[in-house]
């Protein structure tokens, strides 16, 4: 559908936070995708419009990476990391279950529009494995069981809290904040983890500790 | 050798990833102190101190920065590679999650160092949760005067972009990162010229890691001595390492690097169930496997390359025996082969034609003389890529080769799912397996 004015308003504003316009294709494109679902074509004029080069370059841009869509993606993205790590920690059962749950294939959205689901590649959290992501917030340590829980809760409409992060909103929503990312949800949930403090508390049993800072410079 | 959580250290207190929080640790001490100081003196502690990349190449840092060409004139631009997607490493992601201020004061101190005026912190698009904690830290320091104009008071201005990135594992190539950040597709660049002469904008440009940067203030406040106090003379500080796989807690564990392997793996409660380890890899898919007999060697750029394999990202991917290594290599191939951003022939093809071979051996149809031909192309991409993608692409089959020839030779016969059942090796069993 036709790019709303506030909307160019905002394309305009990420174009302006570069010493160089072209540079916020990126952060522009995520921005199409949280209004219109998908990168549609109205969207990638826009974008061409307001950095001054052709929809082919913007095109070309928007084709390389894989967060793009050319169809739209539904409320939620569903991602199962299936990469050596997660796959055959339990990831490729994972995908599986939820290839049934859902009835949709690889980068495909479901019939009703609400999922889509995509095999994902290494999502940067090996010590999590198997790793989910919705709408690209982390839901560490799956089991098909619990993916499937997880979509059942979201097909419910309840609050469904990432394991790192905040509450799941929907995939438009973390596409707007990829393009604004101070989206002032920094404060919700824990971003830390017990894997992620896992040394420091072998540290501490062991009363093991970095050297001591020089002296005359604690804080 | 023990732990020794430094970046770590307060990741258990709630608000570490506050400004309050981090300033409550002794945080931007160090941006005190630097600004206090030429830029030049910065950039020879850094130098003096051996402070190697922690991205996965090791390079020195100091004399990264010491490439930039100064007084030239020209804009300068500090870019952090926060691109983190290299199978196995999850150890950028959760410091900008937990420790968010430290990679913000390192940006600032460094880009004080190279004289940028401008810096970009480049986060892979596929992890908003990180890249939000990273832009709310950039505000607050904003907000706290030490982010804009006329920093404390020293004349440095200075503006800190956050940049998502969009999905694309080849966008953690410094030059391919730099393409992605003008805009463009993501694909390599030749070098020379290298970043530090004609990088962002054709700009002298300093691209250094998420780990990196956020040593860089306690190196500055603690001091050259003090920081080399860990690790190896070659190898000098501590590291994030992050293990991962069949262990009893995967997590994250800093330790000085010269830690071993074995004694990581103490930390992280030994392998599951009592089981061997089969093959575990020191930093990333793109670095060559080891096994068991290699667990005892020290983790440190220089012991790692006299074993025939990289420290890498320095985050150990552990297997037990119930993995089937033709299953994991066809994997990293099928992952290579999707990440290829198809400028170079050989990568592009390359990736391609050995994938497919690779996926009938784990089907079981695999020919013996397949084995010949893999071999063959992996030498035809390694070294004839623009970058190191290429490279990594032709390495994990003949380390693999090196020592389960035989695995695959069963597989021209068996399908690997027969050999090793699939279920042995999830990390969860029973109803949850389904």
């Amino acid at each position: 559908m036709a790019i709303s004015e506030a909307t160019r308003g905002e394309l305009a504003e990420l174009a302006a936070r570069y010493p160089r316009p072209r540079s916020a294709v990126l952060p522009m494109l995520h921005l199409v995708q949280s209004v219109e679902g998908e990168v549609t074509t109205d969207g990638i004029h826009a974008c061409a419009e307001i950095l001054g080069i052709t929809p082919a370059e913007v095109t070309a841009v928007s084709t390389f990476y894989t967060m793009y869509k050319r169809k739209p993606v539904g409320t939620h993205h569903i991602g199962v990391c299936i990469n050596t790590m997660c796959g055959l920690l339990g990831g490729d059962a994972v995908y599986a279950a939820l290839q049934e749950r859902l009835g949709a294939g690889h980068d495909q959205p479901t019939a009703d529009g609400m999922f889509w689901l995509e095999r994902i590649e290494c999502q940067a959290a090996c010590t999590h494995a198997p790793v989910m992501t919705v709408d690209w917030e982390f839901m560490d340590d799956v089991t098909p069981a619990s993916a499937i829980d997880v979509i059942d809760r979201l097909e419910r409409g309840e609050v469904v809290q990432s394991t790192r992060g905040p509450a799941i909103r929907s995939f438009a929503a973390t596409e707007r904040s990829l393009a604004f990312p101070d989206d002032g949800l920094a404060d919700e949930g824990s971003s830390v983890d017990d894997k992620m403090l896992a040394g420091l508390r072998v540290a501490r049993e062991r009363g093991q500790a970095a050297p001591a800072i020089p002296s005359g410079q604690e804080g | 050798m023990p732990l020794t959580p430094v970046i770590t250290e307060h990741w258990d207190a709630p608000d570490l990833y506050t400004i309050d929080g981090y300033r409550r640790f002794g945080g931007y001490r160090a941006l005190q102190a630097a600004l206090q100081q030429d830029p030049d003196a910065i950039i020879g502690t850094v130098k003096d101190s051996g402070l190697r990349g922690r991205g996965g190449a090791g390079f020195p840092t100091g004399m990264k920065w010491g490439f930039v060409p100064q007084n030239d004139g020209k804009a300068h631009y500090l870019v952090v590679n926060a691109d983190e997607s290299e199978p196995g490493a999850c150890k950028d992601i959760p410091i900008m999650m937990a420790n968010p201020h430290a990679l913000v004061e390192g940006v600032i101190i460094t880009s004080y160092a190279i004289r940028a005026s401008h810096a970009f912190i480049y986060i892979r698009g596929e992890v908003p949760n990180a890249v939000r904690k990273v832009a709310n830290a950039v505000r607050q320091a904003r907000e706290a005067g030490l982010i804009g104009s006329n920093i404390l008071g020293s004349g440095f201005d200075l503006e800190v972009v956050v940049h998502a990135g969009a999905g694309a594992y080849i966008c953690g190539e410094e030059t391919a990162l730099l393409d992605s950040l003008e805009g463009y597709r993501g694909q390599p660049r030749l070098k020379p010229p290298f970043p530090a002469v004609a990088g962002l904008y054709a700009s002298p440009t300093v691209i250094n890691n998420v780990e990196t940067i956020a040593n860089i203030p306690y190196i500055i406040d603690r001091g050259v001595d003090w920081f080399r106090q860990f690790g190896t003379e070659k190898s000098p500080g501590f590291k994030v390492f992050a293990v991962s796989g069949h262990v009893n807690r995967p997590g994250i564990y800093e330790a000085p690097l010269g830690i071993t392997m074995a004694e990581l793996l103490d930390c992280a409660g030994g392998m599951r169930d009592g089981r061997p380890v089969k093959f575990w890899l020191p930093g990333g898919s793109s670095v060559p496997m080891l096994t068991a007999e290699h667990l005892d060697l020290p983790l440190t750029y220089e012991d790692m390359a006299a074993a025939g394999t990289m420290l890498g990202t320095g985050t150990p991917m552990l297997f037990d025996d119930t993995v089937s290594v033709v299953k994991a290599v066809t994997r990293w191939l099928e992952f290579y082969k999707h990440e290829s951003c198809g400028k170079c022939t050989p990568c592009r093809e390359g990736t391609y034609w050995i994938t497919g071979m690779l996926e009938r051996f784990e089907h079981g149809t695999g020919e013996p003389e397949m084995l010949e031909t893999i071999t063959s192309a992996c030498l035809q991409i390694g070294g004839r890529s623009f970058c190191a993608l290429g490279d990594a692409a032709a390495t994990p089959y003949p380390a693999a080769m090196k020592f389960f020839r035989d695995e695959f030779i069963a597989a021209t016969s068996t399908p690997v799912d027969e050999t090793f059942d699939p279920v042995a090796s999830y990390v969860f069993a029973g109803a949850a397996a389904r």
